[in-house]
């Protein structure tokens, strides 16, 4: 079974973001580490190989410049190879761009079975990247899985719904999206961590892939204003001394809440 | 030109339009009122019970598919978007919700229409021709106007509760068929079965109090205390995503940038940091209390009332207190 994974490198979400000031966009020039949310779809890829009893699991990535530190840490999970779209004309894509650029590389790697993706991205969160992808390649899909299996040439995915979930069966090859805690992914080991460094990483621009537009040129989107929200601004601030739940009582009243 | 034909993506629940599709109808209509346009409403499904519901909230014309036939709504829905389009419907503006399905159906119809597609927006401006859209990131603090470029129609995704619903459209929307084309590969995603978590009390974003439980409750079994508190609140019971993804709760319960955005009179945040995912979806509640042993957590930036102390310690009182009066 031959599984191809979209992975993205993103700043390190516990260091507060930055806009760049000339483009108005997220800064991404820093250090880049893999998306946590991608790390389920990765360990999810390589737990049906598993099943399936053979194939293989690759990566596709896309970033303005020529980062690999967070497609290291995915290969060391235990992908075999990645395609890395890295060009500086990309900056500024929108997530359409992204998603034509995602298929190219995709189908630079030959047909895949199924193609995982996370439900959205922690940095961008436009949440359109997978459907979008199906779309461009023409494929069925099902986003937001909370679990996946794989029964020969069919997948049965539940989804989640604002109500609950759905049951949902789909023919492969199909790109499915899948929920942050869906599996639990592993840590890479020592040994992962060393061969990861041995690994193909094919660094290919979007010219070589023929994707064209992309980046600033090819977005509908144009970034007018960036304004602060007004804040909102801190109340009172007790510590417990064992009676602060009283503090709330009497909140709560004055509320009328009770 | 201008923007003279705004399109609602329109769901129904249990027989009637789903709130976040009577906030985007009101939106709808005052956008077209101040140009003179008009608004129609595209239905996935079957539109017969809740055609008269969306024409008193403004549409004029409700696009339907009829019955998906259990097929995913994203790619069919789409398709059936595409068809009106490619068959002479008129359409410059579409305002999807931003949840599963409206999410899928944008992403699915920005490909057939090679146009971009703008989510988690809470607001919208059209002047002439040109539409705008506001984005708060990093945790609402910042907010990102955004113009469309290129040509129409534009597709935007807006986040529950952006704008309020209020009624005042006309009779029911005359209801067009709209059907679903033969989509091949593309649209062979089927639903088999459909499963209800079942939840008492009231519902998340529309509950009046809203008690969330983080990773300080520190294992799955003390979420019972968020619970009984809710219950004591008439309220309803929230989390974090950090305990959603640990599976001490279903994700039906998380708030935040990728679950619900509640705006309760009273939010209670017991033992939740406060990280810029959960920030997203309950900075807007009226009122705010957050526990927390941490002084330093960011929820305190937040909170009219903050206690710095230990869950376990102060739910229990509090509950006690409570079931007292």
């Amino acid at each position: 079974m031959k599984v191809t994974v979209c992975v993205k490198q993103i700043p390190d979400p516990a260091l507060p973001g930055e806009l760049d000031p000339a483009t108005k966009t997220l800064k991404r020039d820093g250090k880049l580490i893999l998306d946590e949310s991608d790390s389920y779809g990765v360990e999810m890829a390589l737990q049906l190989v598993d099943k399936a009893g053979g194939g293989e699991v690759s990566l596709v990535s896309m970033a303005p410049n020529g980062e690999t530190s967070g497609l290291r840490t995915a290969l060391a999970m235990g992908a075999a190879q990645a395609v890395l779209v890295s060009d500086p004309a990309l900056a500024g894509s929108d997530a359409l761009t992204t998603a034509k650029v995602l298929a190219a590389a995709a189908q630079r790697l030959g047909e895949a079975d199924l193609i995982i993706a996370g439900t959205e991205s922690s940095d961008g969160y436009t949440g359109t990247v997978p459907e979008q992808l199906a779309e461009v390649l023409g494929l069925p899909s099902v986003t937001f899985a909370k679990s996946v299996e794989v029964d020969g040439s069919t997948l049965k995915v539940n989804r989640q719904t604002e109500a609950g979930y759905d049951e949902v069966t789909c023919p492969l090859p199909a790109v499915v999206s899948v929920t942050a805690g869906v599996v639990e992914p592993r840590y890479p080991s020592f040994k992962g961590i060393m061969d990861a460094k041995k690994k193909p990483v094919d660094a290919v621009t979007a010219s070589d892939l023929g994707v064209t537009p992309v980046g600033w040129d090819g977005a509908g989107q144009d970034i007018v204003d960036v304004a602060q929200a007004p804040a909102r601004a801190a109340g009172e601030k007790v510590v417990d001394d064992g009676e602060a739940h009283l503090k709330i009582v009497a909140f709560l009243e004055g509320l009328k809440v009770i | 030109m201008g923007i003279d034909n705004i399109w609602v993506f329109a769901q129904a629940a249990d027989g009637a339009p789903t709130s976040g599709t009577l906030e985007l109808l009101t939106k709808a209509r005052a956008l077209a009122a101040q140009g003179g346009g008009s608004v129609s409403a595209f239905v996935a499904g079957d539109a017969s019970a809740i055609a008269g519901a969306l024409g008193e909230y403004g549409a004029a014309t409700v696009y339907a598919t009829g019955d998906l036939d259990g097929a995913l709504p994203g790619a069919a829905v789409a398709g059936a978007i595409k068809a009106a389009i490619d068959g002479g419907a008129a359409v410059d503006l579409i305002l999807f919700p931003q949840d599963y399905v409206g999410r899928d159906v944008m992403a699915r119809l920005s490909v057939k229409l090679d146009r971009t597609v703008l989510t988690n927006n809470v607001d919208i401006v059209v002047d002439g021709d040109t539409v705008k859209v506001t984005t708060p990131v990093f945790g609402g603090n910042t907010l990102v106007t955004t113009t469309f470029t290129g040509g129409a129609p534009y597709l935007a995704a807006f986040r529950p509760k952006s704008f309020a619903a209020e009624a005042g459209g006309a009779a029911a929307g005359e209801v067009v068929a709209a059907p679903v084309p033969d989509l091949g590969a593309s649209g062979a995603a089927k639903v088999v079965a459909t499963h209800v978590e079942e939840s008492t009390g009231p519902k998340l974003d529309e509950a009046n109090v809203v008690v969330s439980g983080g990773r300080g409750l520190g294992e799955a079994d003390k979420f019972a205390l968020v619970d009984d508190l809710a219950k004591l609140l008439k309220g309803a019971a929230g989390a974090s995503r950090a305990i959603v993804d640990a599976g001490w709760v279903p994700y039906s319960m998380q708030v935040g940038q990728t679950g619900k955005v509640v705006k309760p009179n009273v939010y209670i945040a017991a033992g939740i940091s406060g990280a810029t995912q959960h920030m997203v979806g309950m900075k807007g509640s009226k009122h705010i209390i957050a526990i927390n042993k941490d002084e330093e957590a960011p929820i305190f930036g937040v909170a009219d009332l903050g206690i710095v102390g230990d869950v376990h310690k102060v739910l229990p009182k509090l509950i006690e207190a409570l079931s007292a009066r």
